[in-house]
């Protein structure tokens, strides 16, 4: 078996590599990766503990609604992309100075 | 050091290898696709920690359905992306961005310390569910108990999840539609 201290190490690097990703790179997709390590790293932090939930399976439960919603968020996030993209021939995140058209 | 803790190790070090390779690479295509690598090193440690739907859903949902659509949005604004080539400040900081290298190891120390905490001594649950036995054993069947609890203790937060799975899916189609009728 393996302890939960192991999964909450893997998580920690997992997510330290997400904030890196979201503050450094110019490129959006790059950064909407980046969020996703770090809601994978929340994800695996909810199962490591879920584990020992056994008469109700509240953290695997609520991992898959994680998965869920940020499933939509990618949806919703990439469709935002390709509107700054069609506006500004860029999608570097500085480029991007105003929301009105 | 047993062969469970080894398995668990080559999958968490190329988890979080491929994680700093996609951060560290100059090819937008290339993270991409090592971006397959990481989802699917991160749904076998969902296994080790014992979760094996969310380790299909994660497979399935990711790399079947959010890698694609990242392919996508990458092939319809790849104009400026091929020829993205990030230079590192010169100098004494030879790091891209040293700041956020700074901020992410700060970040990362946080969560150690917060983690070996929790290893020291741990929270009172989790030891009154090691002495009672209550935690989930490798032969237990949680496709079976997962499915059971979603319909009836979880049933709330599942239709708001559909719902708000719908609400997701007349945005995107209302973002992504070619403005005409209107401006």
């Amino acid at each position: 078996m393996i302890g939960l201290f192991h999964l909450l190490t893997v998580s920690a690097f997992l997510f330290a590599v997400g904030i890196y990703a979201v503050l450094a790179k110019k490129n959006a997709i790059l950064m909407l990766i980046g969020i996703e390590f770090m809601i994978n790293a929340g994800v695996l932090n909810l199962v490591a503990f879920g584990r020992y939930d056994r008469a109700f399976y509240g953290g695997q439960t609520f991992a898959l609604f994680a998965i869920v919603l940020a499933a939509a968020a990618v949806a919703v996030a990439l469709a935002i992309i390709l509107n700054v993209y069609k506006h500004y021939k860029s999608i570097d995140p500085d480029d991007v100075t105003d929301l009105r058209d | 050091m047993t062969v469970d803790l080894l398995l668990f190790y080559v999958l968490a070090i190329t988890a979080v290898g491929s994680a700093l390779l996609i951060v560290s690479i100059k090819n937008l295509v290339r993270s991409l696709f090592l971006f397959f690598v990481t989802l699917f090193a991160i749904a076998g440690l969902y296994v080790f920690a014992l979760a094996d739907f969310i380790a299909v859903t994660q497979v399935i949902v990711y790399v079947g359905g959010v890698l694609v659509l990242m392919l996508f949005a990458f092939m319809l604004s790849n104009r400026t992306l091929l020829g993205d080539i990030q230079l590192g400040a010169k100098g004494i900081f030879a790091l891209p961005k040293w700041q956020a290298v700074i901020i992410a190891i700060a970040f990362l120390a946080l969560l150690i310390a917060v983690v070996s905490q929790i290893a020291h001594h741990e929270p009172d649950w989790i030891t009154q569910a090691k002495n009672r036995q209550t935690f989930i054993l490798p032969q237990d069947n949680t496709i079976h108990h997962l499915g059971i609890h979603l319909m009836t203790r979880y049933v709330l937060p599942f239709e708001v999840v559909s719902v708000f799975l719908m609400m997701a899916l007349m945005g995107a189609a209302h973002l992504a539609r070619k403005e005409e009728q209107s401006s």
